[in-house]
């Protein structure tokens, strides 16, 4: 009987359930601890359980199987990605402000273990990088760039499902890691030997190892997509330089995820041979170095941070410039900074260890190639700047997110010329105020500029806009509660107090936790507004619809389409003459025009490839975790028959009729000429049904 | 003006504007530091030469930026008002580009980036850990052993050792030698100057000195367990006559650093801990009668000979001490007398500590 549990179950055992610690050993500590996660837990299975219920309830099962799991629509797909995202973020926030609540309370004590809060750290790190910036910024591109290109869906669509399918299965095993604990406490980034089975034996550093090899999987195949598309689908006259500067930034963020993720790819992999089959890589003896995993890990960790930072800049560039009704200052600069900072971004990755005791020459070297990234993006707030030079300016919501973005983003980049100087790096590192200069990056950076996307193309993927009240309160909350909870942390790490430490002893750091625990409440109101401004949204989804979709008197070719676009996106693919086609188009009069001819359209077939994708690869990393090797050969071969099966598909068309398009088209170009055009002036009024008076107009009242 | 009577002109002090700036700086530190009554926590408030320089490369680094940094806190605001809709402000939705503009926005961070260059290349090779500090006396030698929870610091010369407490003459060089007998972790003395990584199986090295006495903090800054927060200890900055005292007194009442000792130390938990395992009260322990070959065997992982005379190692000077000490093989203990690690190793690598550079390999 133990013996057929083992074989069933592995390592899994009762001491995995969250509350088990708790009912073993009933100690303050541990009864607080286990409520935490067990509520934790709790919370993951109740949320699944509504999800079923309501998708029973409501007859969706078949809706959701049809037009979203296997649908390999590139909007919907990116639609599917920022889901995901917005679960995870919802999670690791709430993770983070547990963490400030401990450190607030944390003068020599707190409520939570130390154990407990390596987790949290681990979680709230891997989760926010791995499962919400990346699927956040993929999915955004996904939904975007096609239709800003003029494309209509990725060069490989069944590979977005898969790409997809991995991402979520990466997400599911975190979120399982709630119920079945623990999680690893190495850090995000996982630095060996502390993560060597001689010192976590346990089950999470291998939780960690294949949720974060999933994602990188994903990312990989999701660069080699973006990249294709862009250089192949490209519609006619639409050349390099007349792509919307979101384009570039998708272009230089799929190279950098190429080059960037298989480095991660492969130090965990290497890790994983470590733990499972005693292999010597990263080990003290035998030949191992763990210094190799530490360059590894930067030499995807650099790349990665603008992966996750060049997309936001695209999506601020486009709202600059809409939203002061101008064209975009400096397109070619900014072009060249974007490349600029890619190339730059493989050769700096020493920054990230300085102490680890090379050579004064080296760091100096890896120091001075840091600046220099200062500067092409220095070039790139100014020509922001200069973008609103001598334009028409609207406090929409997103363009309060990038004046937020503009100020606190170039306050990151000085902390981060301070961290970039070895002699004074030597000193911060390791300490909050690395924290904070990386959450003053990647909050006002990408967390802004992901949220500034969602409200400004969310009317193009739904056909109505979000409500802006609760809108303007979330935009707020977050500024203000950004520099709330993370300018208190540059302050702790001046004064020497380290990142990642449960409590400390020194009471000088009081206040300032204090106050960043406060920071903490305000972001956690903001996220309350997030959700509010969603619930509203859908409610007052009438009043607020835009189905001609162009609510904003948008400048690309995304807003020459409906909202939401159909699967095809153009009935007849657009031919471009300069930048900014759509303004043009509409300047010239010669936008929303009747097409000559229509042409069947041939889309890709829906697949179950990503489905089976995110269902085996699941399993596979779960039963690797604990040691279920009949799960993990009975799903990798359901994986592999999936793949080859796949190769003798035929079908993997369909054939979208010229006269069903043609219908589809002229009952929309109907809509457009029945559709009174607003000005900017009400843009925000029931009146903006997504038609723009033709943009001179519009701006200059 | 006798040019004889100007000073060196070290850092920014200078002309009446910079010394306002530093005062203003000074003011700030202070601020950040109020209520700070537990000793020199911080840079801020810098105790040594090593943290002084970076206290002021600091300020000069941000100094630096803000010509760059300044013009965009002033000029946003100011350019999205003056430029709002409804504003009256000239509109021309097509301009979008200006020679001038774009050679001042590339121009003036290339040339702030250039001039921080040149300082970060003096300052970085100036201030290199690596790097023996100048002065009339001879360095004491430090070998700090990085265990999980605690720093084991030992005296090589003196044969003697600490946990907890880390006690230095003030105004003399200190230099350290570092390893660590479990997972990655990272030296650190805010107050004193850089910090440093150190590794199990390598070595790292380390300059610092205190201007004068004190007591400051200490620990470490990269995380390793559940007992990360309590690793934490005073330096004690003395005069050179309490140092000689204080090292006399531990010769003669320290505990023997012995297999039983050893394997407390080995063990996962804070100074305290040791101390309770010693049979004794605090969080500090104090070791006499201390291998000079400790360090190195732990270096080497290899296994401690403790029936080995424990007196003063073979040490011509301070070269001797970059040379890789002899771990006795013929003498060791049976196996398993020290459980440095679970694997048992096949052979004995060469220690890494032949040149200066150990761990740029």
């Amino acid at each position: 009987m133990n013996h057929l549990s083992d074989l069933l179950l592995g390592r899994l055992g009762r001491d995995a359930l969250p509350f088990w610690e708790m009912l073993k050993d009933p100690t303050t500590s541990s009864i607080i601890n286990g409520i935490i996660a067990t509520g934790a837990a709790a919370m993951v299975i109740l949320g699944a359980l509504v999800v079923a219920g309501l998708l029973t309830w409501y007859g969706k099962w078949k809706i959701l199987w049809r037009d979203w799991l296997t649908s390999p629509d590139h909007k919907k797909i990116g639609i599917m990605f920022i889901i995901i995202a917005m679960v995870m973020l919802l999670r690791a926030v709430i993770e983070a402000a547990i963490m400030r609540a401990q450190q607030a309370l944390g003068l020599g004590g707190g409520f939570l273990s130390p154990e407990h809060f390596g987790q949290l750290f681990t979680t709230h790190g891997t989760i926010m990088i791995f499962f919400m910036a990346m699927p956040f910024l993929t999915g955004v591109i996904n939904h975007v760039m096609p239709l800003q290109i003029g494309a209509r869906d990725l060069s490989f669509p069944v590979m977005n499902t898969v790409s997809l399918g991995l991402t979520a299965a990466g997400a599911a095993l975190v979120m399982v890691s709630l119920v079945l604990a623990p999680f690893s406490t190495g850090g995000w980034s996982g630095y060996p030997p502390f993560t060597e089975s001689a010192v976590n034996p346990g089950a999470g550093v291998d939780y960690w190892i294949w949720a974060v090899t999933l994602s990188t999987l994903s990312s990989t195949l999701t660069g080699i997509n973006f990249a294709v598309t862009i250089y192949k689908k490209r519609t006619r006259g639409m050349n390099l330089m007349r792509m919307p500067l979101f384009c570039w930034v998708s272009l230089c963020t799929a190279i950098l995820m190429i080059f960037g993720m298989p480095p991660l790819t492969v130090a965990t992999a290497l890790l994983a041979l470590d733990r499972y089959l005693d292999f010597h890589f990263f080990t003290a003896d035998l030949g191992g170095n763990m210094m190799n995993y530490i360059n590894l890990f930067w030499a995807f960790g650099h790349p990665e941070v603008y992966i996750l930072i060049l997309p936001a800049f695209g999506i601020y560039s486009e709202i600059f410039a809409n939203f002061s009704g101008k064209q975009l200052y400096g397109y070619t600069t900014l072009v060249i900074a974007t490349m600029a900072i890619a190339v730059l971004s493989f050769t700096v990755w020493l920054h990230h260890f300085f102490t680890m005791g090379q050579s004064a020459h080296v760091n100096a070297v890896f120091g001075i190639a840091t600046m220099l990234i200062g500067i092409p993006t220095g070039v790139k707030i100014y020509d922001w700047m200069l973008t609103m030079y001598r334009g028409r300016v609207r406090f929409s919501i997103p363009m309060v997110y990038a004046l937020g973005f503009l100020m606190l983003f170039t306050l990151g980049g000085l902390s981060g010329i301070i961290l970039a100087t070895p002699s004074v790096d030597y000193q911060v590192h390791n300490s909050l105020f690395l924290v904070a200069h990386f959450h003053n990056m990647l909050i006002p950076g990408l967390l802004f500029g992901m949220l500034a996307a969602y409200n400004y193309w969310f009317p193009k993927a739904f056909g109505f806009r979000l409500e802006e009240r609760w809108g303007y309160r979330a935009a707020f909350s977050w500024i203000i509660g950004f520099m709330l909870a993370f300018f208190p942390l540059y302050a702790l790490g001046l004064l020497g107090m380290p990142r990642r430490t449960v409590t400390f002893f020194t009471p000088a750091y009081l206040p300032w936790t204090l106050a960043a625990g406060l920071g903490a409440l305000v972001i956690l109101f903001a996220v309350y507004c997030l959700i509010m401004q969603l619930w509203q949204s859908v409610r007052l989804r009438q009043e607020n619809a835009t189905p001609i979709g162009d609510p904003w008197d948008g400048r690309s070719l995304e807003w020459a389409t409906p909202a939401p676009p159909p699967e095809y996106n153009f009935p007849v693919l657009p031919e471009v003459y300069s930048h900014d086609p759509f303004t043009e188009q509409k300047s010239g009069g010669r936008a929303y025009q009747r097409p000559e001819r229509y042409a069947d359209i041939t889309m890709p077939a829906n697949t179950a490839m990503g489905v089976i994708t995110a269902v085996t690869g699941f399993l596979m990393a779960f039963g690797l975790t604990w040691y279920m090797w009949w799960l993990v050969i009975a799903s990798g071969a359901v994986a592999l028959i999936a793949v080859i099966a796949r190769g003798y598909a035929r079908n993997t068309t369909r054939v979208i009729p010229a006269a069903e398009v043609q219908r589809t088209h002229e009952r929309w170009l109907d809509d457009v000429a029945r559709t009174t055009p607003v000005t900017r002036d009400h843009e925000h009024t029931r009146a903006n049904r997504g038609l723009a008076v033709p943009p001179e107009q519009g701006a200059i009242q | 003006m006798n040019i004889s009577n100007l000073g060196p002109v070290t850092g920014i002090r200078g002309n009446p504007g910079t010394r306002l700036i530093r005062c203003w700086i000074t003011l700030l530190s202070i601020t950040l530091l109020a209520g700070c009554s537990d000793g020199h926590i911080s840079f801020l408030d810098p105790q040594g030469p090593i943290a002084r320089a970076q206290y002021e490369h600091f300020w000069f680094v941000i100094g630096m930026c803000l010509i760059v940094v300044l013009p965009v806190f002033i000029f946003t605001p100011l350019i999205a008002w003056r430029y709002r809709y409804h504003g009256k402000a000239v509109y021309k939705p097509s301009w979008a580009f200006s020679k001038v503009m774009d050679t001042l926005i590339w121009g003036v961070p290339f040339v702030v980036v250039a001039i921080m260059s040149v300082v970060l290349w003096q300052q970085t090779t100036t201030l290199d850990p690596y790097k023996p500090l100048d002065g009339p006396q001879k360095p004491l030698q430090v070998e700090v052993v990085g265990f999980d929870w605690k720093w084991l610091f030992i005296y090589p010369d003196q044969g003697i050792a600490t946990v907890g407490r880390l006690v230095i003459p003030a105004d003399r060089p200190i230099s350290f030698r570092l390893t660590s007998a479990s997972v990655m972790q990272t030296f650190f003395i805010p107050a004193l100057g850089s910090q440093m990584d150190v590794m199990n199986r390598m070595v790292t090295r380390l300059h610092l000195k205190a201007s004068h006495t004190g007591t400051f903090k200490g620990r470490n800054m990269q995380y390793n367990g559940r007992g990360f927060h309590k690793q934490q200890f005073d330096v004690d900055a003395v005069s050179p006559e309490a140092f000689d005292e204080f090292v006399q007194r531990v010769k003669q009442q320290g505990q023997p650093l012995g297999r039983q000792a050893y394997t407390a130390l080995s063990r996962r938990g804070t100074s305290e801990d040791v101390a309770r395992a010693l049979g004794l009260h605090g969080d500090t322990v104090r070791f006499s009668r201390v291998s000079g070959a400790l360090f190195s065997t732990i270096v080497n992982s290899a296994h401690a000979d403790w029936a080995a005379p424990v007196a003063r190692p073979p040490r011509a000077g301070p070269a001797a001490t970059t040379n890789g000490d002899s771990t006795h093989p013929g003498t060791t203990m049976p196996a398993r007398a020290i459980p440095l690690r679970q694997t048992t190793r096949a052979t004995s690598l060469p220690q890494a500590d032949h040149q200066h550079r150990e761990t740029a390999q």
